[in-house]
């Protein structure tokens, strides 16, 4: 069928059977994964046509002024439920989020602006608290926050807050951190354990409730990248696994720049607590998602600089090497499980849903 | 974590790997029935490194894959309804209807709730005295006491706006059917070691001896799975055709006699559809009449259900372990997880997804060693 | 069917009538129904499955299954040759 609405072909999306039924949107779109890639690719950019063709797959946007001044540029919307969690809330994800997503470009964040949704009945001292959050992680990062808007809709279509936050930032000269650089040969670190975030925020949900220590890893990235950059290596790219997790950002490396990336389950760094409740919910920590970790793929002779740099960070300390770039199965990822064996690691479909019988 | 991470060594494992390597003079078939046995295999990459000689066959164990098509349509009708609130475990959202599916009844406004214990959806019920709060009861023998409490207890605390649509499925009358099979190649059984803590070990006897089949209660973590399959091993090259418990830390023979207390005062025997399999005679549990009031499937009248299910789907070849998922023409190309064909594709537990996520590299491609 | 996780007993209390408990899976906690397995107690450890415990974790069964794998092996080991057919005792 086509739909009339700026020509969108439905039936030329490129898989072979539509889904069953689903003409609609699904939580899954969401989610990071699959399903969220197909949106862009598929419904997206070929509606935004021609005013997309400069539009990169990656986090931010790297924009050349003029004169060797490069500009990233990112937006990211900030839904999550519940708005509190254990480490943060709703407010400190918003400003993180769009200061990390620059900062995997490399580039300084300058400032960000911050447009709300609100749910009519939103209590004002929700609101507050929230801003403020967002005001202290805006100084933690060193950036500002300097334009907004705020719109209201009708009780019932809202999660009571949403929140968009889009950021600029400079890329200092003779960076080039992007996706396309990784390398056969590379080395790929992670900056500590993961799966933090994600299980904070589901161990609220209801239906699930459950009692963990496990904070929220959010956190602003840019003062580790700026470390890890003083060392002069030349990063080649930097990710930070937040929807979708680990196993996404690996995968997103591996078919933007078609290499293959390998790594070792066991290497992996997972608190305790994160394979715990990943045990009786039946999720796979390489899925769940992270908002204070990063991802560096590294040229191997500047491994060992970048990682000291990083343990000696605040927010580095559990850094570690985990695999490598390989030139064999291009695109795809692979992990040795722990008795020997191989297995390509996929993206999560959609949502994280707790897998119980 | 304490009895998990002990149950993963891999120095033991190489162990288990070389036993069975060595026990093996030929071929062997051994079914491993349940779905979490099946996902803990393929994700460990157990049959890639067991010795050629010995075959996994997956089997039906993945309840989620065997609800009727008929149930699952009669549940998105209910979900679909504007004064109910639907609950079900989180590998339901996926599985295809002869439509849809409860992900696409929840995207069009229905008020559908992933929850981890049918006890949340009884909370539910306490706290919207207004809604209807309905659970899916799928699962086999491990989850009917779950649901067989909650249902008890809705009676008990007077809860008249729960109910619970009802599909559990029974192992053994599925083994009965497999071994009926004339195209089956299954030589020995991994039983499915949490069905076992719950009903024992007992049930099993009979059908060892009619079938002249190993039949090992096996766990689910690597050293679980592979002592199950060493064990089966040495009773078909012994001859022998013995129900054995290789999971003795959570099975007794006699199994929980407290909660098959209350399976059957709750539950009773009935027929039940398998999806992609048929009917099999006296493998579900129904609820009693005198819960009457609480059977989600007769409080909602929702209409005459002809479910249609795609031809093209060979799901009960797999769940029959008559074909490995990659076998099917449709494998990896229209079906995927992103859009599935079968239910075995959706489940977390179903051998088409566990052959899609934890995907195999062509040999040529294999991680070599360092 | 299966998802079944072992996690230790760390309080036990009643609620509506039923035996629950909060069980330690390692770090997270949860709040289980005990009403299938009276003879858990405060420090023993239970499989969980969908908020219910189905069974005691046998701690004896445990060690003497690990004790058992690994003494695989060993015998032909220690022998001459490493014959097949030198299974353990089941």
């Amino acid at each position: 069928m086509t739909d009339g609405v700026g020509g969108v072909q439905l039936e030329g999306w490129s898989c072979p059977l539509p889904l069953r039924g689903q003409d609609r949107i699904v939580l899954g779109h969401g989610g990071g994964g699959v399903l969220s890639d197909e949106l862009t690719r598929h419904l997206f950019l070929p509606a935004f046509g021609e005013a997309a063709r400069h539009a990169t797959p990656t986090d931010s946007h790297v924009l050349h002024l003029g004169g060797g001044t490069r500009l990233a540029f990112s937006t990211d919307s900030y839904v999550v439920r519940p708005l509190f969690f254990p480490g943060g809330n709703i407010g400190e994800l918003a400003v993180n989020g769009t200061v990390n997503d620059l900062a995997m470009s490399g580039a300084q964040p300058l400032a960000l602006s911050t447009a709300f949704l609100l749910e009519e009945g939103l209590e004002l001292a929700v609101l507050g608290r929230i801003a403020e959050a967002m005001g202290a992680a805006a100084l933690a990062a060193g950036v500002q926050l300097v334009t907004g808007d705020t719109k209201v809709v009708e009780r019932g279509h809202g999660d009571g807050v949403f929140i968009n936050t889009a950021g600029v930032g400079l890329v200092p000269e003779g960076v080039d951190i992007r996706p396309e650089r990784a390398q056969p040969g590379d080395v790929v670190v992670v900056s500590g354990p993961i799966g933090m975030h994600g299980i904070a925020v589901l161990s609220e949900r209801e239906g699930l409730q459950f009692g963990t220590e496990l904070r929220s890893d959010t956190a602003a990235l840019n003062g580790l990248v700026e470390v890890m950059l003083a060392t002069g290596a030349d990063i080649h790219a930097l990710r930070d696994p937040t929807r979708g997790g680990l196993a996404a950002t690996l995968c997103e490396i591996a078919e933007t720049a078609h290499v293959g990336i390998e790594f070792d389950d066991r290497s992996v760094p997972v608190p305790e607590a994160v394979r715990a409740a990943c045990g009786f919910l039946g999720l796979d920590a390489l899925h769940v998602a992270n908002e204070g970790k990063l991802v560096a793929i590294v040229p191997s002779h500047a491994a060992d600089d970048v990682l000291a740099a990083m343990l000696a960070h605040d927010l580095g300390k559990g850094a570690t090497v985990i695999g490598r770039v390989t030139e064999s199965h291009a695109g795809t990822v692979v992990a040795r499980t722990a008795l020997g064996a191989s297995r390509v690691v996929g993206r999560p479909l959609g949502e994280q849903l707790p897998r119980i019988c | 974590m304490k009895y998990l991470d002990e149950f993963n060594d891999p120095a033991l494992a190489g162990r288990l790997f070389d036993e069975i390597a060595a026990a093996a003079t030929r071929s062997w078939a051994i079914m491993e029935v349940c779905g979490g046995q099946t996902h803990s295999i393929i994700r460990n990459g157990i049959d890639q490194l067991l010795c050629d000689r010995v075959e996994l066959i997956h089997g039906p164990g993945c309840p989620v894959c065997v609800t009727p098509l008929e149930m699952v349509d009669r549940a998105l009708a209910i979900a679909a309804r504007p004064d109910v609130v639907f609950c079900s475990f989180g590998d339901m959202l996926r599985v295809p209807g002869s439509h849809s599916d409860l992900s696409s009844v929840k995207a069009a406004g229905g008020d559908v709730r992933v929850v981890y214990s049918p006890l949340d959806a009884l909370a539910l019920a306490a706290e919207n005295p207004a809604k209807e709060v309905v659970f899916f009861g799928v699962g086999f023998e491990t989850t009917a006491p779950a649901n067989a409490m909650a249902v008890f207890q809705a009676r008990e605390r007077g809860l008249h706006n729960f109910s619970m649509l009802v599909s559990h499925v029974l192992v053994p009358p599925a083994i009965e059917a497999i071994m009926s099979s004339p195209m089956s190649r299954v030589q020995g059984f991994l039983a499915a070691g949490h069905v076992c803590s719950v009903m024992g070990t007992w049930q099993y006897e009979p059908l060892a001896v009619r079938h002249q089949v190993p039949i090992v209660v096996t766990g689910f973590e690597p050293l679980d799975v592979l002592d199950g399959i060493r064990r089966c091993v040495l009773q078909l090259e012994a001859g022998r055709a013995q129900v054995e418990n290789a999971y003795p830390r959570a099975v007794r023979a006699e199994g929980n006699q407290v909660a098959q207390q209350m399976l059957a005062r709750v539950f009773e025997v009935c027929d039940r559809q398998w999806r992609g399999i048929g009917m099999i005679a006296a493998s579900g549990w129904r609820l009693r009449a005198e819960f009457a009031e609480f059977d989600a499937e007769q409080r909602f009248d929702v209409g005459s259900i002809a479910a249609d299910e795609p031809a093209r789907c060979r799901a009960g070849e797999v769940l029959q372990g008559l074909i490995k998922p990659d076998e099917c023409e449709c494998f990896g190309v229209e079906c995927t997880p992103r859009t599935p064909i079968g239910a075995p594709m959706v489940s977390g537990e179903g051998a088409c997804a566990a052959y899609s996520l934890y995907g195999r590299l062509r040999p040529e491609e294999a991680v070599g060693d360092d | 069917m299966c998802l079944g996780v072992p996690g230790r007993v760390v309080e036990v209390r009643h609620e509506q009538g039923a035996r629950m408990a909060t069980v330690d899976f390692g770090g997270v906690t949860k709040t289980v129904c005990l009403a299938y397995v009276p003879d858990v107690d405060v420090g023993d450890y239970t499989i969980v499955h969908a908020g219910f415990g189905i069974t005691k974790v046998d701690e004896a069964s445990a060690l003497e299954s690990l004790r058992l794998f690994a003494a695989l092996g060993d015998l032909a080991e220690g022998g001459a040759g490493g014959e097949v057919g030198m299974g353990p005792a089941t």
